[in-house]
């Protein structure tokens, strides 16, 4: 029963979701993207003409959040169907920024197509992905940003407890950076006063808290009572500070927050999960008095740190 | 009114020594790993943790009768960010590249939980100037810890102090990796163990002779 109902749902943000992909402005470019490091490829729907193609020097390529720092392009390769151009830049591009490519009076067998203004995007899809392994593994919140830590050695006494508090802050985080891109979106922005995104990012958690606090109290009282503690310390926690913040500052559309929110959510309650387990079995260990408690969770948490920063500087798609 | 009629030196040392925010009371451990590469980040950080610890107790110290007292701790946490965001725009205007090297911490100083502590613990209890004096304390217990794991790492790391070479060459690179800063804050928590073990055994082996 619940399927049937949830089903269309589904279909409906997979069509939205294909059709934001989709990423061509202009009728007569069929297709943009990213090649190797420095290379970008435009497809075009009908034969261009070679001169056009070689008088490179008019087109103009930059980031789209800077539009005034113009890239350098090094040379530019026409395909021998002439519909495939690839444009070499000089320096390698930040694929992770979507590029804007302006191509003045594109000429197809004599006759001007007019000028197209078009976006280079990496795909929507990877990019979501991307944006969750990023947050679970490679940026890990505890183990590469040193974020959370207050919490992260608070709770992991205990396997149960690590458990119980990962899976309630992964729903906590998942919440509060959703209504915080709602707010920050529409209220901070338009009035211009992003400034005060510390002291409404901070009440906005508090709150989220609070009301799930409320909310479980009455509706699942078991539940509370296996989470409810776990609730309050969230609220000393860096990291649930620090997702909105970083959601703010990279002005990521809605879905990508919810993509870095639960990222961070799930890396934080594996970050949790790996710790209680060895902390569990050092607790028989024979170790040195001095080195008790604190001490040895801390080189524990280096050794960690150590092992996922051979994650860094992996990328997919 | 203050606390167990405590002089103001008593109340200065105890943030430095008892109730050190980052040896002994293991709180705020984020920045302490985060961005303690070198001394000059431990130093900013902690002059800007000190700056909004002052302001926050002199804020509520001062209006602390009309606080109530079923919703103090959402006060304390807006007054926090108040000062938070003041820091965070100074810094910005005044120090660009400090506050590129602090990066995303100097925002999250409001969830710095010794602050809101010492918010709850004294002055919400005591007159201004002992609070303020707490403050002051707190701030610089934390501002050394902060001073003496980035000086470590810097000296360990790159044979350097607050940038001027000292040592010539490069001890242990490896203290400059980002990750090293769990090891340091590990090694020099049991040094501190070690050194409080020896001074009971020998207090006791004193007491009994």
């Amino acid at each position: 029963m619940i399927r049937s109902k949830i089903t269309p749902w589904i279909v409906c943000v997979c069509i939205l979701l294909g059709c934001t992909a989709c990423n061509t402005e202009h009728r007569f470019i069929k297709r943009t993207e990213f090649q190797k490091n420095n290379t970008i490829v435009i497809c075009f729907a009908a034969p261009v003409d070679e001169s056009w193609a070689k008088n490179f020097v008019s087109f103009r390529i930059n980031e789209q959040q800077d539009p005034d720092i113009l890239l350098a392009i090094n040379r530019v390769e026409l395909s021998d169907d002439r519909c495939t151009l690839k444009i070499f830049m000089k320096d390698p591009l930040n694929k992770s920024n979507p590029h804007q490519v302006l191509l003045p009076d594109i000429m197809s067998t004599g006759k001007s197509q007019g000028t197209a203004l078009v976006s280079v995007k990496k795909l929507y899809w990877g990019n979501l992905l991307s944006i969750l392994i990023g947050a679970m593994f490679i940026y890990n919140y505890v183990f590469v940003k040193y974020l959370g830590l207050c919490v992260y050695l608070g709770v992991t006494q205990k396997k149960s407890t690590a458990i119980g508090m990962g899976f309630t802050f992964t729903i906590v985080i998942i919440f509060s950076t959703s209504i915080s891109w709602f707010l920050y979106q529409y209220i901070l922005k338009p009035f211009q006063i992003e400034f005060l995104q510390i002291i409404v990012f901070i009440g906005l958690v508090s709150l989220t808290v609070q009301a799930v606090d409320t909310i479980l109290r009455k509706v699942n009282p078991v539940l509370f009572k296996e989470f409810g503690v776990y609730l309050v310390l969230i609220i000393s926690s860096c990291l649930i500070l620090a997702v909105p913040l970083i959601m703010a500052a990279q002005n990521y559309d809605f879905f990508e927050s919810l993509m870095l929110s639960s990222g961070a959510g799930l890396g934080f309650f594996i970050a949790l999960f790996l710790m209680s387990c060895v902390r569990e079995r050092i607790d028989l260990a024979p170790i040195p008095e001095s080195y008790r408690g604190m001490p040895i969770a801390f080189i524990v948490s280096g050794l960690f740190a150590l092992s996922f920063m051979g994650f860094s500087g992996m990328s997919i798609f | 009114m203050i606390e167990n009629n405590k002089s103001y030196g008593n109340i200065f040392l105890n943030g430095i020594l008892n109730d050190n925010p980052i040896f002994r009371l293991a709180l705020s451990m984020c920045p302490a790993v985060g961005i303690s590469t070198n001394m000059m980040n431990g130093l900013l950080m902690g002059i800007a943790v000190l700056f909004v610890q002052f302001c926050s107790s002199l804020t509520i110290s001062l209006v602390k009768n009309i606080i109530h007292p079923r919703i103090r701790i959402p006060t304390y946490t807006l007054t926090i960010a108040t000062w938070v965001t003041v820091t965070d725009l100074v810094l910005a205007a005044f120090f660009p590249v400090a506050y590129k090297s602090l990066g995303i911490f100097v925002r999250l100083i409001v969830v710095f939980c010794f602050i809101t502590m010492r918010l709850d613990v004294f002055a919400r209890k005591n007159p201004v100037f002992p609070s303020l004096v707490d403050a002051v304390g707190m701030g610089f217990g934390f501002l050394l810890g902060m001073m003496a794991i980035g000086g470590v790492r810097e000296i360990m790391g790159m044979g350097t102090l607050l940038g001027y070479d000292i040592l010539g060459f490069r001890p242990l690179l490896f203290f400059v990796l980002p990750c090293s800063g769990f090891f340091v804050v590990g090694f020099m928590m049991a040094i501190f163990n070690y050194t409080e073990i020896v001074y009971n055994r020998r207090k006791r082996a004193r007491s009994l002779a």
